[in-house]
C-alpha cells in the first residue's frame, strides 16, 4: 500500500452549538473495506459528507488518493468517487432509468451502461416505471446502481441496507463482496454492528464526534479483554472434580443454571479454562464457546 | 471551493432534467392550459369596461393580456423555482449531486435554464392561441406588437424565477421558501404600485418625473408594464403611473436592459451565496 486511498487527518467540525466531529483521523488502505460504525449523531454522515468535500472541515485535512476532494482536479478525483446518501429521494416525475441516465450523464458515463446496472441491482423490471411508485428497498436499490455508475474506486455508502428487506440485504452483500475481489475501497457506516461484522476489513467506532477504536474486529475484541463465555453441558455424576478445578482458574466465574455451567472469563484466560477441562474431559457432553459480539465490544468502547 | 470552468455539458445534463421533470409532471401543460384559457377570457370581455365585448383592436387586447400577465408570470415562476436547491435538499439528492463531478455553479445555472424553458414553453403555448387570433385579425403589426409581448412576459417570467432560485438557495426549508415567494409575489405585484400611487397622491405630484421612473424600474413587473404600454400609443392613457414616467427612461433598450438586470442579479447573487460548502 503506498498512498492510502482515503487520508484523514485530524479533522474537526462544528454546526453551530454542536461539535459534530473532533480531530478524527483515520486512513483507509486501497481495496479496503471500512465500516463506520456508531449511534445515530454519532457523526459518521458528517465524516461520509466531509471525506467527499461536500463539507469543509474547520481544521484537518482530507486527501482522497493523494489529491484534496475540492481541489484543482476535483472533477477527475469526483469520477473516482461514488456515493450513496442515506435514505435518498429520488424524482417522482421520471422512470428508473431516465434517472439512471441522468447520473450517467453527470458522471460522463455512457447511457447503455444504465440497463445492465438495473439488472445487477435486480431493478429490470421496473426500469420503466416511475420512481413514484418505488418503494424504500426500490428506491436503494436505484441508488445503489446510481453509485455503480462508472465503475467507481471509492464507494461512499451511508447506511446502504436501511429500508432493504432480508432478500435485499443479502444481495447488497453480494455486491459488495464482488466489488472487494475487484479491488474497490469501500467505506461503509452502519448501526447494525451485527450485519457488517463478517464483512469488513476493518472497523472505526464513532461515538459523540470522536473515533473511540479503529482496527480489525479481532483487534478491536483483543483491544478491550472483554470476557468470553464458555458453555458447558455436564455428564450426570461426574461433575465435582471439574468444578473444583475450574474454581481454582484465576479470575474465572461460575455459574450453574437449568444443568449447564456458563464460565466468564477474560480472554487471556481462556488457554487457562480450557485445560483445566481438559483434564476433566469425561465429565464434559458439550462445550460452546461464545467469543464477545461486535455490540459487546461497541459497548464497552463506548463506555471507556 | 475551487474555480473550475464551467462545462456546458454539465450545465445541459441538468437544465434538461429539469424540463424533463415538468414536462412529464403535466406542469407545463396545466399552466398553458390556465393561460390560455384566461387570456381568451381576458382578449374577448377586456374592453367590457368601455361597453362592449368581443375581440377589439390588437393595442386594446394586449393590454388586457399585460394586465393578465403581471398577475400570473410572477407567480407561475415563483412557484416553479422556489423549491430549485431547497426541495433537493430536503430530498437527500443535493448532496449527491454535489458528489459528482459538477461545480455548483453548473448545478445552479443548468437548474435556471431547465426551469426557464419550462416556463418559456408554457408561456408560448399559452398565449399562443391567442396570439394567432389576434396576428389573424391585425397582421404584421400585430404579430410585431404581440411577439414583443411574449418575448418580454417571457423576460418578466425569468426575472421572478431568478428571484425564486436566490429565495431557493437562501431558505431553510421548503415551507419557509414558499412563505418567501408568496411575499415576494405580494410586494411586487399588488403592493409596491400601491405604495408608489401613495406617495404620488400625498406628494400630489410634486415629485420629479424622472425620480418616478426610476422608481418604476426597481419593480421588474413594472418594467413589463412600460415596455409594453410605451410601445402602444392608444393605450398609454389608461395607465396612470406609466404616463407620468418620463420618455427618456422607457426607451425599449433601457428597459430590456434592466429586465436583463434582474435576471442576472438575483441569480448572481444566489450563486455566491451557494457557493459557500
Amino acid at each position: 500500500m503506498n498512498t492510502p486511498a482515503i487520508d484523514v487527518q485530524a479533522v474537526s467540525r462544528r454546526f453551530g452549538e454542536v461539535q459534530a466531529l473532533v480531530g478524527v483521523s483515520l486512513a483507509v488502505g486501497e481495496g479496503a473495506v471500512l465500516g463506520l460504525i456508531g449511534h445515530n449523531g454519532a457523526g459518521k454522515s458528517t465524516l461520509i459528507k466531509l471525506m467527499l468535500g461536500l463539507v469543509a472541515p474547520d481544521t484537518g485535512e482530507i486527501h482522497i488518493a493523494g489529491q484534496p476532494v475540492n481541489g484543482p482536479v476535483f472533477r477527475e478525483v469526483r469520477r473516482r468517487l461514488a456515493y450513496l446518501p442515506e435514505n435518498v429521494v429520488f424524482y417522482d416525475n421520471l422512470n428508473g432509468l431516465e434517472t439512471l441516465e441522468f447520473f450517467a450523464d453527470l458522471k460522463g458515463v455512457a447511457r447503455r451502461e444504465c440497463p445492465g446496472l438495473l439488472e445487477e441491482v435486480g431493478l429490470a423490471p421496473a426500469a420503466r416505471r416511475s420512481v413514484r411508485g418505488y418503494s424504500k428497498g426500490m428506491r436503494q436499490r436505484l441508488g445503489f446502481a446510481q453509485a455503480l455508475l462508472g465503475n467507481p474506486e471509492i464507494l461512499f455508502l451511508d447506511e446502504p441496507t436501511t429500508g432493504l428487506d432480508p432478500e435485499g440485504v443479502r444481495e447488497f452483500y453480494e455486491i459488495l463482496a464482488r466489488l472487494k475481489a475487484r479491488g474497490v475501497t469501500v467505506i461503509l457506516s452502519s448501526h447494525n454492528l451485527a450485519q457488517i461484522e463478517e464483512r469488513v476489513d476493518r472497523l472505526a467506532l464513532l461515538q459523540g464526534g470522536r473515533l473511540k477504536a479503529a482496527g480489525t474486529v479481532a483487534e478491536l475484541r483483543a483491544g478491550l479483554n472483554l470476557s468470553l463465555a464458555i458453555i458447558l453441558k455436564l455428564r450426570t455424576g461426574s461433575a465435582a472434580a471439574l468444578m473444583q478445578s475450574l474454581a481454582l482458574v484465576d479470575g474465572c466465574t461460575l455459574h450453574t443454571e437449568d444443568g449447564l455451567v456458563e464460565v466468564r472469563c477474560g480472554h487471556d484466560r481462556k488457554m487457562a479454562v480450557l485445560e483445566a477441562l481438559a483434564a476433566h474431559a469425561g465429565a464434559v457432553a458439550d462445550i460452546d464457546i461464545r467469543e464477545p459480539s461486535l455490540e459487546d465490544v461497541f459497548l464497552g468502547y463506548a463506555e471507556t | 471551493m475551487t474555480v473550475a470552468r464551467l462545462e456546458g455539458r454539465q450545465v445541459a445534463a441538468i437544465a434538461r432534467k429539469e424540463l424533463r421533470e415538468r414536462l412529464r409532471s403535466r406542469w407545463v401543460l396545466a399552466v398553458a392550459a390556465v393561460f390560455t384559457l384566461f387570456a381568451l377570457v381576458i382578449a374577448y370581455f377586456g374592453a367590457a369596461q368601455q361597453g362592449a365585448v368581443g375581440f377589439k383592436g390588437i393595442e386594446l387586447t394586449i393590454a388586457s393580456l399585460v394586465s393578465l400577465a403581471i398577475y400570473l408570470v410572477p407567480l407561475i415562476a415563483l412557484i416553479l423555482g422556489y423549491d430549485a436547491i431547497v426541495g433537493e435538499r430536503e430530498r437527500g439528492s443535493l448532496d449527491l449531486l454535489l458528489s459528482l463531478p459538477i461545480t455548483r455553479v453548473e448545478l445552479l445555472i443548468g437548474k435556471y435554464l431547465g426551469l426557464a424553458a419550462a416556463l418559456a414553453v408554457s408561456t408560448l403555448a399559452g398565449f399562443g392561441l391567442v396570439g394567432v387570433l389576434i396576428v389573424a385579425q391585425g397582421g404584421l403589426v400585430a404579430l410585431f406588437h404581440y411577439s414583443g409581448f411574449m418575448l418580454s412576459a417571457i423576460l418578466m417570467g425569468m426575472a421572478f424565477l431568478s428571484l425564486a432560485v436566490l429565495v431557493s438557495v437562501l431558505a431553510a426549508s421548503k415551507t419557509a421558501a414558499s412563505g418567501a415567494a408568496i411575499a415576494l409575489w405580494f410586494v411586487f405585484v399588488l403592493v409596491y404600485d400601491l405604495i408608489l400611487l401613495g406617495v404620488l397622491v400625498l406628494t400630489e405630484g410634486a415629485l420629479p418625473g424622472a425620480l418616478v421612473s426610476g422608481l418604476l424600474l426597481l419593480n421588474p413587473a413594472d418594467v413589463f408594464r412600460v415596455l409594453n404600454v410605451f410601445s402602444l400609443e392608444e393605450v398609454k392613457t389608461f395607465y396612470g403611473l406609466a404616463t407620468v414616467a418620463s420618455d427618456t427612461l422607457t426607451a425599449p433598450w433601457l428597459l430590456g436592459a434592466v429586465m436583463g438586470a434582474w435576471i442576472v442579479a438575483p441569480l448572481a447573487l444566489a450563486l455566491i451565496r451557494f457557493r459557500a460548502p
